[in-house]
């Protein structure tokens, strides 16, 4: 029944995303693909902090492995693209269930460290390995637009096209996964392990999936980021974008999946916006570089402020009650019973 | 209930900031409207008032300090053209985006450009890594894409790349001619090599191990750019008893080799990559770095006697009529930067992109402008010629080797030049670099 809704929404949203993407410029195009990069990956990271109550500073790290893993493929194998992008997030969600295993004997601000030190350590690996991994400078990726679209459809809207495919089909998974019994279960445990336990849930095994969610969710954004972006290289995947993933789930809405699509436009958007309202104010390009930087920290204090509950949290309070899952608080210590009902909190 | 919640989220969104900060993220442009003249529209960036031309160039972040100068120092050279009647008349507008040295920005910042502000070509775009993002990109959509700043030698792929060209003296050709120099004059001597381990550095060991005979290197420790501690190579070196070190490094490593040999009582003879060595850059860092150690240090002191090669004349010479050029251009334009061996860098290409645009004709398509590099540039501001034909898009040919004093390069040699093949010889270019054209802007 939840499925069948979800699949119907899905298909409405595609529908619109293809009539939106015919019409945009081709940049705009390019700018939605990189959008469904990161609201897959942003989205994994808002499930694991909002249902599951961990924490990952991470996830950039899983980006790298999703993106690694889906260029090779497609650099020694010639896989198609659907493969492709299954191969990024499983082999990510492997490196998820062991960093899992480990991340589910730590709490709080332990946590977030060993993730740091994932997020710090992995792209290195790349230089490690030249051969394999192309070193610093990466691997290019790069595909074709079939054939059938003809020769001169724009190939920035078939990345549109290909990217909000993959990245409705994750979010329709997570939608399902969090009205499940697994994501009951997930609010269970972040709101009060003892109880959980109590109540016959297996913390550990519960925590080390929502990683692996959140690791597959991450490697299949790295994937796409890979394919829009045309190169897998350590300079991308530095510690800044794991940073910047979280920010936009904390921005968007902690544990709501279209509060990932509010953080992931404002990663994308925001920048670019900025830094030509630097230029036409006649700023140099030294002072308007620097302009984005301020302002997303204003926009981030500021929302924080006002809709301590993200933007999909600020909607939800002047558009009345809606149906998403209820804004969630990342270390929140309260009875399961208040907590297990969904709609407004 | 609700209370704890608001201080929870806006705890966790108050270390979100605070790490954001630690770890920011940008990007940036600039661009400058213009006058007219009858000319037509002849490409996509090409209007009859103006030429839009883009980049992209770490403005923040970790490979900002120093290459920031490079773009604005390339503006400050167009703003010059543009007040002296531009080119046929066109006033060149110069897009610079921050890509902050991250590949996947680049990418974005170059789809940016191409598709939204519709440049006529990409210029001197920054970085290895970063550049290798968008060389596909640009090719297969036939958009120019000339004088990468980096010396790899993979820009000069005309067959499957043909809008794509280097500029600078590829690390391959440096390391041969620093290679044979140190054949020459340290013979027998005892030679360690430090690099970054990456493709600069490989291809500069490439040129290197060229020349130098194998027997007489005794060590070959290289670093990685991210780990700051060298004491371990540096350790290495010294035990293997180098009595030379050549590097090729980025400045801060530079610096570092140099503060740490100090420490550990280590004094090689240093020979360094022009990419690593530009004095005023180098001073900078290491008193900077040797402040962070709690030591006060004089950078030009340290500088002084290091060994390195130039492809473009020395900002020391004075009398040199291109030095003369830019150290004027430089204080009307630029005043408020030094006036060192990036903004040289960024005044000298902005020369060369400005010599193909007169040679591509008053009203030129895209492939007008490549063409007009396939057809070969003239030497003008570097020391050696330009390899640019149609089946080779290598950029500058040759160096002179030179040794700081007193934060200056002093040339010791003439200009050699050479090619990137291993048996290729070094031969002495004896004609003398052309002087600056009165003008200060190339003739067509």
């Amino acid at each position: 029944m939840t499925l069948a809704r979800h699949v119907g929404a899905a298909l409405v949203v595609a529908v619109i995303l293809v009539l939106v993407s015919i019409q945009l410029s081709s940049y705009r195009d390019y700018q939605m693909a990189e959008v469904a990069a990161y609201v897959v990956a942003v989205a994994g990271l808002t499930v694991l902090i909002g249902l599951s109550g961990q924490i990952s500073i991470g996830n950039g790290a899983f980006m790298a492995i999703g993106g690694y893993a889906s260029a090779l493929v497609l650099i020694h194998l010639g896989w198609p693209l659907e493969a492709v992008f299954a191969v990024g997030a499983v082999v990510a969600a492997l490196a998820g269930a062991v960093f899992g295993v480990a991340a589910a004997r730590l709490r709080g601000p332990y946590l977030a460290g060993a993730t740091l030190m994932l997020a710090v350590a992995l792209p290195t690996i790349a230089n490690q390995f030249p051969k394999q991994f192309g070193g610093d400078q990466g691997l290019s990726v790069s595909i074709s637009t079939p054939a059938f679209l003809g020769a001169t459809f724009p190939p920035t809207r078939w990345l549109a096209w290909v990217t909000c495919a993959a990245a409705l089909i994750a979010l329709i998974l997570l939608a399902n996964l969090g009205r499940s019994r697994v994501g009951r279960s997930w609010r269970a445990v972040r709101d009060d392990e003892v109880a959980a336990a109590l109540a016959g849930l297996n913390v550990a095994r519960l925590q080390i999936l929502a990683f692996v969610v959140s690791a597959a969710c991450a490697g299949l954004g790295g994937a796409l980021l890979a394919v829009v972006t045309g190169i897998v290289a350590p300079g991308a995947y530095t510690l800044t974008l794991s940073i910047a993933l979280l920010t936009a789930a904390v921005l968007g809405g902690l544990g709501t999946l279209p509060g990932a699509l509010w953080g992931s436009l404002v990663l994308v958007l925001v920048p670019t916006y900025l830094t030509n309202v630097g230029a036409s104010h006649g700023l140099s390009s030294a002072a308007s570089s620097s302009v984005p930087i301020a302002a997303y920290g204003v926009i981030l204090i500021i929302v924080m402020l006002a809709f301590p509950a993200g933007i999909q949290g600020g909607l939800r309070r002047f558009f009345g009650p809606a149906t998403a899952t209820p804004l969630t608080a990342l270390f929140r210590r309260t009875p399961v019973s208040e907590h297990q009902e969904e709609g407004p909190s | 209930m609700k209370r704890s919640h608001r201080v929870n989220a806006v705890a966790l969104a108050g270390f979100t900031a605070v790490t954001m900060v630690v770890a920011a993220c940008s990007s940036s442009g600039s661009s400058k409207p213009s006058s007219s003249s009858a000319l037509a529209a002849s490409a996509p960036g090409i209007t009859s008032s103006q030429i839009l031309i883009g980049t992209h160039q770490p403005l923040t972040g970790v490979a900002a300090p120093g290459y920031d100068e490079i773009a604005a120092a390339s503006n400050a050279y167009f703003q010059y053209v543009n007040a002296h009647g531009g080119i046929y008349g066109r006033k060149i507008a110069y897009k610079i985006l921050n890509d902050q040295y991250d590949p996947t920005i680049t990418s974005t910042v170059v789809h940016q450009l191409v598709l939204q502000d519709n440049v006529f070509a990409i210029f001197d775009g920054l970085g290895t890594p970063t550049h290798l993002a968008v060389v596909k990109y640009l090719n297969s959509s036939k958009i120019p894409d000339l004088f990468v700043a980096s010396g790899c030698e993979c820009w000069n792929e005309p067959s499957t790349e043909p809008y794509t060209t280097g500029w600078q003296i590829d690390y391959v050709r440096e390391g041969k001619i620093l290679g044979n120099y140190i054949k020459q004059h340290f013979a027998g001597k005892k030679i360690g090599y430090f690099y970054q381990d990456d493709e600069f550095g490989m291809d500069g060991v490439k040129g290197l191990d060229d020349e130098i005979p194998k027997s007489q290197v005794v060590a070959r420790q290289s670093y990685n750019p991210a780990v700051t501690n060298v004491a371990p190579q540096v350790t290495a070196l010294k035990a293997a008893g180098a009595q030379v070190v050549v590097s090729f490094s980025v400045p801060a490593f530079t610096a570092l080799l140099k503060l740490t040999s100090l420490k550990l009582s280590f004094s090689p003879q240093l020979v360094v990559t022009n990419v690593g060595s530009d004095p005023i850059t180098l001073a900078g860092l290491l008193e900077s770095f040797a402040k962070q150690g709690g030591a006060t240090v004089a950078g030009n002191q340290l500088t002084q006697g290091i060994i390195t090669d130039g492809y473009l004349p020395s900002l020391g010479d004075t009398s040199n009529s291109w030095i003369q050029l830019f150290t004027k251009i430089h204080s009307q334009y630029l005043p408020k930067l030094p006036l060192d061996g990036n903004v040289l860098y960024g005044m000298a290409v902005g020369y060369t992109f400005v010599q193909a645009m007169l040679k591509a004709g008053r009203n030129p398509t895209r492939q007008d402008l490549v063409n007009a590099i396939n057809g070969g540039l003239p030497q003008g501001v570097a020391v050696a010629p330009y390899a640019y034909s149609a089946t080779n898009h290598a950029g500058i040919t040759g160096a002179y080797m030179a040794v700081i004093k007193n934060g200056v390069l002093v040339p010791t040699g003439p200009t050699q030049v050479t090619d990137t093949t291993s048996t290729g010889a070094i031969t002495t270019d004896n004609a003398a670099q052309p002087t600056a054209p009165a003008s200060g802007i190339p003739s067509p």
